[in-house]
């Protein structure tokens, strides 16, 4: 009994833990831009494809493999921004970015098609070996490595936004951008930043996940949803929030599919969600004000 | 009492916008409101016309509290609006902004309008009239069917003070009429106002800098300092009081 | 409407009833068939995004509400076809009130995920618990009124752009009326409207539900003219080809909605041979339009020849 509970308490973590980096992805471009990034779930895509095709295609050594992944998913993220979010962020018209972010989401997931087709892709879990048996539940070595990763990079991400001059900047920018600017911050410079860092993060979550779960081409958008519920969960723009709401709705998600039913695994997310937009849309760890003074 | 202000406070996260307010407008008068920039002046007609929501105390508006009553409920009930940094509909003409204005007093609903049964082109024909009357009240007829965009500040603050009548308000709130006018427009803007007191009956608190227009066509003034009423009354007085001199000295011009 | 709106109406009135008797392929039937129920989507989502503001990423969910309880009703539990589809519409209404009394009270970004939220919803009940789950089910009873059944490709054409054509008339009455111009000062300021005593959130919801009923009404023909409907028809793929449809045509104009949808639904049919290139070409269609010609063809077009002229 409680073996199979903690089996499925490590699987929800290991899904919860690409949905609380997706959820800082959604973050970080959101406090710089106010821009809600619906392609942010592609750069998954692209992390576990591109390291597919580095390392097993190309058959390039691992470590090399993940720069060369990394590197890649930073290029999407950058010419995203200076092609589609640029030119028009200057409009300010919200409609029109949200309608960008898709476009630009369809548009990266046609040419993952095109170039992926449709089926499934994996690679070896970064270290082989016998899965660990922790009271009966049987945890593979690759989930270890899922959220060990994710935890790194949420430490790195909260020492580069809290102790390091660019990262304050660009928290800066976010709270007060024309202050910013007066103190010479080029606001320009920073989100182009953010949409690169959120594009390597997204990645690297695609990176760890992909031996576990397998990558298609289409899992995008279904991740930008579960991703976009965990910040909210935490109130968009808390990154701790986003965090614990990651591993939180990883967990319901695997109860619910253990427990009750699999086929109502995706709406748990989509409920929790909805839920929250009515009644909490502040999040659960948001206050009220903060929520109200962002221009949303 | 058309108005009633008691014990407003209301802040920002750590700021104190506004702090225990407390005045009132009487039918018929042109009350002003002043002070120094950020003394919470827009504020206070925000949470007037219930755009925003004080932290505690009433808004008393025709003898009935309308705390937590939305905006469109406080129109309905006779309070209209202009605004600091313009709110025009930038993309329709000026005739259509006025005729917006009208929408409170119209019937038309949404399947009524959709499958075009009688009424609605007899409520259309007179939604125009009613708005070219009124065009013509503030003197912008030349304009009607230019896009309200185009026009020149000056008309464009007229023209929201067109719109803000065309919904038939016993109080009606100015907020920084002038801003942005010259010498002539604001002399013109001060007439509308006396205008719209003396033949329409409109109640009006506004709130303005230009202590020229203040003084001149005020019945009453209440003047706000870091969120407190530091002084209420007649413009006479309110010329030599020493707390209002010493605030309006602390600010640069 | 205006009198340019009417000669269109005219216009597209006498094209819909020569063409079936002009062209007798059913293959183009069936193409303009398609169209004229993507147009119905189309029209409604237009007034949303163009006139109230609203982004929906859901319409595909009403759509799928449309098909599967018009079939429902008329093949489970045998009722006609006409009240069916009302039921249909109704069931739409209910969900897109449900929907939209919260919804509408959060901006821009969150109103849209909530909609690709109740879309995403709505996709996973029907292939759960939808009758045939994933595979769908087919027998669906044809339409028919007041006993005569329509069964030809020319009947369906005739019955489906003349639903466009009434959908239209009522849309654009709606537009320039006193309400549409309410929902265009929304547009352009919600706080001025606000003030001026227009209740928004109202006509928000109000506009919503409409978007929803015209979409239920498509999926309705939809469901009893191929007779058969799988979940996958209902899937945000479709909200999204909504979207471009809109987009495309351009959204401050009403006419954009059936440009859009006639261009869009053309696409696939333009681009046989290129299967795996599909959606890249939506993607950079939609994105090169946003870009570049974010008013959509028909306001440009219509520019373009108030300059000449």
């Amino acid at each position: 009994m409680f073996s199979v509970f903690l089996q499925f308490l490590f699987s929800g973590l290991t899904t919860g833990a690409v949905y609380a980096l997706v959820g800082l992805g959604f973050n970080i471009v959101y406090n710089s831009t106010s821009i809600i990034n619906l392609a942010q779930g592609e750069f998954v895509v692209i992390g576990g494809l591109m390291m597919w095709y580095f390392s097993e295609l190309l058959k390039i050594p691992f470590f090399l493999s993940l720069l060369s992944t990394i590197a890649v998913s930073a290029l999407i993220g950058l010419i995203m921004e200076r092609l589609t979010i640029r030119p028009l962020l200057k409009k300010a018209d919200l409609l029109l970015m949200i309608m960008v972010t898709i476009a630009v989401s369809i548009f990266i997931r046609g040419l993952v098609m095109f170039k992926f087709g449709k089926e499934p892709y994996t690679y070896p879990p970064f270290t082989e070996g016998d899965p660990l048996i922790i009271y009966g539940a049987v945890i593979q070595q690759q989930t270890l490595w899922v959220i060990g990763i994710t935890g790194l990079c949420i430490v790195v991400l909260y020492l580069f936004f809290n102790k390091m001059m660019l990262g304050k900047a660009m928290r800066a920018c976010s709270v007060e951008p024309r202050a910013a600017r007066l103190m010479g911050i080029s606001v320009s410079k920073v989100v182009m930043l953010s949409f690169v860092i959120s594009a390597v993060v997204g990645a690297v979550g695609g990176i760890a996940i992909t031996p576990i779960s397998l990558m298609e081409y289409d899992k995008g958008p279904m991740l930008a949803v579960k991703g976009f519920c965990a910040s909210i969960m935490g109130g968009l723009g808390r990154g701790r929030g986003a965090v614990i709401g990651g591993f939180v709705l990883g967990i319901l998600e695997s109860l619910t599919a253990g427990y009750i039913h699999s086929g109502l695994k995706d709406a748990v997310a989509l409920i929790i969600m909805l839920f929250i937009l009515f009644f909490k849309p502040a999040g659960i760890f948001g206050s009220a004000q903060i929520a109200r003074l962002r221009k949303f | 009492m058309l108005l009633q202000v008691r014990n407003i406070s209301k802040s920002f996260g750590g700021l104190n916008a506004l702090r225990n307010v407390c005045f009132s407008v009487r039918e018929g008068e042109i009350h002003a409101l002043i002070g120094p920039n950020g003394a919470g002046k827009t504020t206070m007609l925000n949470i007037i016309s219930g755009i925003e929501s004080p932290d505690s105390g009433e808004i008393v508006f025709k003898g009935e509290i309308v705390n937590g009553r939305p905006p469109e409920k406080r129109a309905k009930k006779g309070l209209s609006r202009t605004f600091q940094h313009l709110e025009l509909f930038n993309d329709m003409t000026v005739i259509e902004n006025i005729m917006v204005g009208c929408y409170l007093k119209t019937r038309s609903g949404f399947f009524r309008s959709g499958l075009l049964l009688p009424g609605t082109k007899r409520d259309e024909r007179e939604i125009y009239e009613r708005s070219c009357e009124i065009l013509d009240y503030i003197n912008l007829s030349k304009r009607r069917d230019e896009m309200a965009k185009t026009l020149p500040v000056g008309e464009q603050r007229v023209l929201e003070i067109g719109r803000a009548l065309a919904t038939e308000p016993d109080l009606l709130l100015l907020d920084e009429p002038a801003a942005g006018l010259n010498i002539r427009e604001t002399r013109e803007l001060g007439e509308l106002i006396g205008k719209i007191r003396k033949e329409r009956g409109v109640t009006v608190l506004i709130v303005e800098h230009d202590m020229e227009l203040v003084m001149r066509i005020s019945d009453n003034i209440t003047v706000l300092n870091f969120g407190e009423v530091i002084a209420d009354g007649p413009p006479i007085e309110i010329q030599k009081d020493p707390q209002v001199i010493a605030a309006y000295l602390g600010e640069d011009e | 409407m205006s009198r340019d709106d009417l000669i269109v109406i005219l216009f597209l009135i006498a094209t819909v009833i020569l063409l079936p008797l002009i062209s007798g392929s059913s293959y183009l039937l069936s193409v303009g068939i398609f169209a004229g129920i993507n147009a119905l989507v189309a029209i409604g989502l237009t007034i949303l995004m163009g006139y109230a503001g609203q982004v929906s990423l859901g319409q595909a969910g009403f759509y799928g509400i449309g098909a599967y309880v018009s079939s429902i009703m008329s093949l489970k539990l045998g009722l006609p076809v006409m009240i069916s589809m009302v039921i249909a519409m109704l069931a739409a209404a209910i969900a897109a009130i449900l929907l939209s009394v919260p919804a509408l009270r959060l901006k821009g970004h969150y109103l849209a995920v909530a909609t690709l939220g109740f879309g995403e919803i709505i996709y996973v009940i029907l292939n759960e618990w939808g009758p045939g789950g994933p595979s769908g089910f087919g027998d669906i009873p044809y339409f028919s009124l007041l006993g005569y059944t329509l069964t030809s490709s020319q009947e369906y054409f005739w019955l489906i752009w003349g639903c466009v054509i009434i959908v239209m008339a009522f849309s654009l009455n709606l537009i320039n009326s006193i309400t549409g111009r309410a929902l265009r000062a929304i547009h352009g300021s919600e706080v001025a409207s606000v003030s001026m005593g227009i209740d928004v959130v109202r006509l928000k919801i109000k506009v919503f539900v409409l978007s929803a009923i015209y979409a239920s009404l498509a999926g309705s023909l939809y469901a009893h003219y191929v007779t058969f409907v799988s979940p996958s028809s209902f899937s945000l793929f479709y909200s999204i080809l909504v979207l471009m449809m809109v987009v495309l045509g351009g959204m401050s104009n009403l006419w954009g909605g059936i440009t859009g949808a006639i261009i869009i639904t053309l696409l696939p049919e333009v681009l046989r041979g290129f299967k795996e290139y599909d959606i890249l070409i939506y993607g950079l269609i939609l994105t090169l339009s946003l870009l570049f010609m974010r008013k959509g063809i028909v306001p440009l077009v219509i520019e373009a020849i108030r300059r000449r002229g």
